[in-house]
Parts: C-alpha cells; structure tokens; sequence
C-alpha cells in the first residue's frame, strides 16, 4: 500500500564507555540496594549448588566420579559458566521489553540494552570467579601460567552470549514466549553441559551433542586450566571462537532487522 | 544551509493488534494470514523548519502531536515519506523516561546524562548546574521515588537542557513544575532561541504557542486543518470555539 520509505537512525554521537560504565552501575545499585547481604547474595548460590552436588554425586553415586579430584573445583568449573550463561541470556532477552520506557522514549542506540543487561550480570560473574579461584588454591592446586587462557575464553564466551542476548531480545518483542522457551531450554541445557560429571563417561556416539556445544567447550577448558593445569585444547578454542562470532554476527542481523518495529510492539 | 528540520509529507499508520504478541497468534497467522486493521495516526504531513525557528504543534488529544515528535526523534520509522533532521535532538517526551525510581537523583542525571549521548567529562563539568537549575539539590541524594512528580521533571529538564541539543522537541512536560521552575523554563527556552536553536512544542496551550512559535501546525486526527504562521493558526484554532 505504502511505498518503502526509511530514515536512517539519527547519528548518536555519544560516548560508548561512559554509557555501558552508567547503566552496568545502575543495575547493580537496582539490584543490591534492597538487599540486606548484598553481594553475598551472588555467591550463596554457587556455594549451595557446588554442596548439593559434591554430595550427591561425590557420596551418594559415586561411581565413575571418585577419581575427580577435587571435586567442589570440578563442580565449581560447570555451575560459574552455566549460571552465568542462564542468568545473562535471560535478563538480556528480556531487556528490551523490560525497558520499554527507554526504547520509546530515549534516543540511545537500541543494541546497548541487551548488551548492557549481559555486561551486568559480569559483575556477578567476577564475584563467583573470585569465589572459584579461592576455592580452587584453598584445595591445594596451583595457580598455573596457563590461567592466562582465562581471560580469552572468557571473553569470547561474554561475546557469545551477548550475540544470543542480541537475538533473543529483538525475537521477544514480537512473540513474548521466548523467554519461557529459552527457560526450558536452558533446563535441557544444565543436563547437556558436563557439569557434574566429567566428559570421559560420556559414550562416544552422543559426542556430537556436545562437539558443538559452546558452554561445554568452556567448561571443558575451564577444567584444563585449573584442574589439570594445562592449555585448553585447540578444538574447544575453535569451538567458542566459532560459536562467538556466528552468535554476534546472527544475533545483530536479527537485532537490526527487527528494530524498526520495536516501536509499535512494546 | 539544510532546514533543522523537515518532514516531507510523512504518513505514519500503526496496527491495532489488541495485545497479542504470543506464539499461538504468530503460528496462527503463519498458517493463515490476515491483514490487521490499520491506523492512520498521521497522514501527509508536510512542513520545513529552519534553525533556530519554533513550531507549536496544536490539536485535541489523539490528533498526532506525539506522533509527530516521536518521528521526529528517529524512534519511529514513517510508512511513507521523508523526515531529515540536522543536528544533535533531544526530546522531552515524557516525564522523566528512562529514569529510575529506585537510583537516586544524582545516579539518574549521570544515566540519562550518558543515555543523551553526553560525554563523561561535559556530565562532570555540567553536573553542578543541572543540580542548580532543577532547584533540587537538598534531595539530589535521595531516591527517586521520593520526589513529586514536580521535582522529577525538573531534574528531567535540567538533564535535557544541559545535553545543548540543536533541536529540541518538548510535550507539554514543562506543565507540570510549579510557577517559578515554569518560569525559569520559559526563559531557557527563550534563550535557546537566541541562540539560533529550534524548537518543536507540542501543548493545549495556545499562549505558550503564540509566546514561542513564529510557526504552528494544527492537526485533528492525524490531518493538517491548518498550517502557518504561529498567530494566524491559534486564531483560526481559537475561532473554532474551544
């Protein structure tokens, strides 16, 4: 009916680092200033998790665990990614919908919401990473030259998850339900990633579901590193570095293409 | 010199879609397509505004007056039509949009400072005189949910204002301050305009309009009854009997 026509974004010629510095900060303050404990708060969990397991899988079904040792750091090494993974991807596929007011009121360049939403729950990533490495010296493992891997798995798995964040964010303007079946999924997800269990029980036939499996591969490596103190394999670099970039590059596309109609669909 | 701002004649339509924005509808409407109703929030509009020029935009609620801003601001994409702007825009759409009821009022002036696309250092620098101006210093600590409605849009104003946009594009929220904070608004705007920036009003308010704007723009639902020079429009508006 109406002929295509289309106006560029207006240029925001703001300042990148000072804006994700604002609103990671105001999540923060949002999020622990109603909070007796504050940031203990982030590091509970983990601590619950890691009991619940060692427990479980470290007395009651022992069987093909009892040579992992230590166990809390093997577990330790499954929940920090894992819950990073979930609690990032799912406050960044909400933040869109959650901050309507900004998307329809704020000239700020719309891509920063998700971004910021999944650079937030770094902050929280930090502090269980602190809890990780103190456990893992305090079992007696030392820190290694190959810890210096951390930081570059790390990162491409921050990328990673901001290019789903990205993704699912544009996706759950236009069908609300996202969210709910990115819940389920990440329940399929805590099964399919090695977390308390090593990945040389897993049968040879089912490797494929974990060959392209980005969260795995981090673990994995997580593991290498700390653990058996030695450089992640190849594959599982390749593996994240491959993950990072069509996740990025995926996510954006959908990201842009679907932008021009948050407006009407808030 | 390029006009600060131009709309060529811009129709805008929105669908109604009753809230449905769930997986079934979308599976529904994979199998079987329908065409939802659409409106037509505005329908050829057409007007040029060079710097440091005022429009007041006037018209019963629901005409477009909104519309026409949120277009303006880039947010929204017309279905038709052309819209060029030159230079920084900040918009004054809503009473403090994009802040945050639980950060305190310093924490929202840097967000929103940073949001405007202000730099670290111009929020450093502007910092004392947006917390000067919005008159809200003693409370500039407390949370947000603290203040009145009042208050916030001052701190609101005084963000905007620092932020020294090109065009600046206002929706009848400097109503809400009390009579001083009005004042002191009207003046700023008024010295914004000496110093050649342009000024898109949308308000009830015939006076403020024929105050500010040399041009107006009338509209009922979504349609230009009338267009012109600022005087002229609000008598015709005014002859209409409201």
């Amino acid at each position: 009916m109406y002929t295509e026509a289309r106006m560029a974004e207006p240029h925001w010629g703001g300042d990148y680092a000072f804006l994700f510095e604002n609103l990671i900060l105001k999540d923060f303050r949002i999020r622990y200033r109603n909070m007796s404990l504050g940031i203990l708060w982030s590091l509970i969990n983990p601590l619950v998790m890691m009991i619940v397991l060692t427990f479980i899988f470290g007395r009651v079904f022992p069987n093909g665990n009892s040579n992992i040792q230590p166990f809390p750091v093997f577990v330790l090494c499954g929940i920090v990614p894992f819950n990073f993974f979930v609690g990032a991807l799912m406050s960044g596929a909400t933040s869109i919908v959650d901050n309507a007011g900004l998307v329809k009121r704020v000239m700020v360049p719309r891509e920063v919401i998700p971004i910021a939403a999944v650079l937030s729950n770094c902050v929280h990533l930090l502090i269980q990473f602190a809890l990780l490495l103190l456990i893992t010296v305090v079992f007696g493992l030392r820190p290694n030259r190959y810890w210096l891997w951390l930081p570059v798995i790390w990162a491409l798995y921050v990328v990673l998850v901001c290019g789903l964040a990205l993704g699912a964010s544009a996706v759950n303007v236009f069908i609300r339900d996202t969210r709910y079946v990115l819940e389920s999924f990440t329940t399929v997800l805590f099964w399919l990633v090695p977390i308390f269990y090593p990945f040389s029980i897993i049968p040879q036939k089912y490797w494929d579901i974990y060959q392209f499996n980005p969260v795995a591969a981090l673990v994995m490596a997580m593991r290498n590193i700390l653990m058996d103190g030695i450089a992640p394999p190849r594959s599982l670099i390749e593996n994240l570095i491959i993950a990072a970039s069509v996740a990025l590059g995926l996510g954006l596309l959908i990201f842009r293409r679907l932008k021009p109609g948050f407006y009407e669909h808030i | 010199m390029d006009p600060a701002l131009r709309f060529d004649s811009v129709t805008k339509t929105f669908v109604h879609h009753a809230g449905q924005m769930l997986l079934r509808e979308r599976m529904i409407e994979l199998i079987r397509p329908s065409r939802r109703p659409r409106f037509e929030a505005l329908k050829d509009i057409s007007f040029e505004l060079g710097h440091g020029e005022s429009l007041g935009l006037i018209g019963p609620n629901g005409a477009g007056k909104s519309t026409i801003l949120n277009l303006a601001t880039g947010l929204v994409q017309p279905d038709h039509g052309k819209i060029t702007t030159t230079g920084r825009v900040t918009a004054l759409l809503e009473l403090g949009a994009g802040f945050h009821p639980d950060l305190t009022g310093a924490e929202n002036v840097r967000v929103n400072a940073a949001m405007m696309g202000m730099t670290r250092r111009q929020t450093l620098e502007l910092f004392e005189e947006i917390v000067e101006f919005s008159g809200v210093r003693e409370f500039i600590n407390e949370p947000l949910r603290t203040y009145s409605s009042g208050m916030a849009v001052r701190l609101a104003f005084s963000v905007a204002i620092a932020a020294n946009p090109e065009i600046l594009l206002i929706d009848e929220v400097i109503g809400v301050g009390d009579q001083a904070f009005y004042a002191m608004c009207l003046k700023k705007i008024r010295s914004f305009q000496e110093n050649g920036k342009t000024i898109v009003l949308a308000s009830h308010s015939t006076e403020l309009i024929t105050m500010f704007c040399n041009q107006a723009l009338w509209i009922e639902r979504g349609r230009v009854v009338e267009q012109g020079p600022a005087a002229e429009v609000v008598a015709a508006y005014k002859a209409k009997g409201i």
